[in-house]
């Protein structure tokens, strides 16, 4: 599997934004999510009472205020929604980041608005980037705990 | 019953504004206080006559301010939530407190020193905090990072800049907006500020070439598409329509004023970019502006002047939009057709030149330049203008609309 796992440069790599929050800080809601991704799983809440998907889960649903949820699997792909190219570091450290692209994934087999991601778009020419591009989660496992998802172009 | 026409804004003060730090030694605090009292006496009342707040995004303390000025009794103390959104709808709380006769003379503020501080962050503890912050943190301290910030922390998208760049670029994806709409915008607002020397703090001529060959901040973003940063205090005062008839300035009253927004819109551009597909390239201010409008009584084309936040010049173009001043998509073209300019266009839009270009003290630069075009008084007054639209955001809910008129 991995070819759904990256590896990242502690120096840093042009693209690819650094994972500056390394815990996952998760709670009951929260933490399905983040066992699956260390198996290089996508997984996604949806409400049991209507379908709707959330991410990240809510204590309730948008659409109907039910509670509970069910943890769905889902093949991890999307389509880039909206994005920017990040071209001045905020900080020093990110100057061997630059530029890098980071975006909103609709991601298939959802509903798209109440579950897009908020992902670094890696190994992309960012000249290229367009909105509507098909592109896949790839993940980069930071320690025991936090597994960090990103998305790239799935090759045509 | 609605607040239409029940309160005025009596008086106007402010600080000069400074470039980012440059207040030094100024405080937040001392420049509050010195806006305050400016505002008192422009409208020929005094610190006893003062008896509310109505502030946004928290922006002094009203304890502390008023116990260093001295105020006898305060009688209201209101913030509206979140952020900058919120400025031209402090001005309506205001307008309710004093017409539910919860207080007499209110005024409303914002005070700014980015010193140690800079909103975005610029190193990676400040990136870090931006990334994980709750909204509203308690004062009596928060329950540590909120589980959902780890799923958007780590994205790259880290400041406002960044957010309002994704809008941006689905808002060209749709609807065709250039680069070139973008500009139009820093130059018309330019244009206004080089002949404000002694408030603006940009004054030097910005053509279409300086504009691409600025760098790329965050695409489809430039350097001319973010606000300055800037140090500097404005307070506003409202009293009753009554009571400001026999004040020293004309009147300005409060026609109608809106904050809110879309429920999904929630903290959607800082957090998690949720909003429904049909508001998602848009400034979030539409039902805010069908609000405002439905309280005063008037439709687009009775706004003679419209001050909109411009943080990033693309929301220029998107609130043209949703205050109807064009349709839905047609805001570059809109502004590329000279629509905006002062002198020539026909809604001239920030003709102070704006947090662009003027200075960017979270918005209320926006209201002290439509009380001005009210009174007449402008430095690029508009002709005859009798009603001014004056917005705030958007960011998190709320966002706000006033409209003003003489």
């Amino acid at each position: 599997m991995t070819n759904k796992e990256m590896t990242t440069n502690p120096e840093g790599t042009q693209g690819v934004f650094p994972s500056i929050m390394k815990e996952t800080a998760a709670n009951d809601l929260t933490r399905p999510f983040w066992e699956a991704a260390r198996d290089n799983r996508f997984v996604c809440a949806r409400c049991t009472n209507c379908g709707t998907f959330r991410l990240p889960p809510a204590p309730f649903c948008y659409e109907c205020q039910h509670r509970d949820i069910e943890w769905v699997e889902l093949p991890g792909t999307g389509t880039v929604y909206s994005f920017t190219i990040v071209r001045h570091p905020l900080a020093k450290m990110l100057q061997p980041s630059v530029p890098y692209a980071s975006g909103i994934i609709e991601i298939d087999g959802t509903q798209g608005a109440g579950a897009r991601m908020i992902c670094n778009i890696v190994d992309v020419d960012v000249d290229q980037l367009k909105i509507g591009d098909k592109v896949e989660i790839v993940w980069e496992h930071v320690n025991d705990e936090m597994s960090v998802p990103r998305f790239r172009p799935v090759d045509a | 019953m609605t607040i239409k026409d029940k309160a005025a804004i009596v008086g106007v003060g402010a600080t000069k504004y400074w470039k980012r730090g440059q207040s030094f030694p100024e405080t937040e605090l001392s420049m509050a206080c010195t806006a305050i009292l400016s505002a008192l006496e422009d409208a020929g009342l005094s610190i006893t006559d003062l008896d509310g707040f109505s502030i946004y995004s928290s922006s002094c303390d009203p304890a502390e301010v008023a116990s260093v000025l001295g105020v006898p009794e305060v009688r209201w103390a209101t913030t509206t939530t979140s952020g900058g959104g919120g400025c031209a709808g402090a001005l309506g709380v205001a307008a309710a407190a004093i017409n539910a006769g919860m207080a007499t003379c209110v005024v409303s503020l914002m005070t700014l020193q980015q010193l140690n501080k800079r909103l975005g962050g610029s190193e990676v503890g400040g990136m870090l905090a931006y990334a994980t912050a709750s909204e509203g943190s308690s004062p009596y301290g928060g329950s540590g990072i909120p589980p959902t910030a780890a799923f958007t922390a780590n994205s790259g998208m880290l400041s406002p800049g960044h957010s309002f760049s994704v809008l941006a670029q689905r808002h060209m994806y749709l609807y065709g907006t250039k680069r070139e709409h973008f500009a139009e915008v820093c130059m018309s607002q330019r244009e206004n500020a080089r002949k404000r020397p002694d408030t603006a703090v940009q004054t030097d001529e910005l053509t279409l070439d300086d504009y691409f060959n600025a760098r790329m901040i965050s695409d489809p973003l430039c350097l001319f598409d973010y606000t300055q940063e800037t140090d500097g205090a404005v307070a506003v005062i409202t009293v009753s329509a009554d009571r400001a008839k026999d004040l020293k300035q004309p009147p300005v009253y409060i026609m109608s004023s809106a904050h809110g927004g879309t429920g999904r819109w929630g903290p959607a551009i800082f957090k998690y970019f949720q909003a429904p597909e049909e508001e998602f390239a848009s400034s979030g201010h539409r039902p805010v502006a069908k609000r405002l409008y439905e309280m005063a009584g008037i439709t687009p084309q009775d706004v003679d002047v419209a001050l909109l936040y411009d943080h990033f010049s693309p929301l220029v173009i998107m609130q043209l939009e949703d205050y109807g001043f064009c349709p839905i998509g047609e805001g570059g073209n809109f502004v590329a057709e000279g629509n905006i300019r002062y002198g020539t266009g026909s809604i001239p839009v920030n003709t102070h030149g704006g947090n662009l270009s003027e200075a960017y003290i979270i918005g209320m630069t926006h209201v002290r330049e439509a009380v001005e075009q009210m009174r007449g008084t402008a430095v690029n007054q508009v002709k005859d203008a009798e009603v001014a639209l004056v917005t705030g955001g958007p960011a998190s809910l709320p966002v706000s609309g006033t409209l003003l008129h003489r």
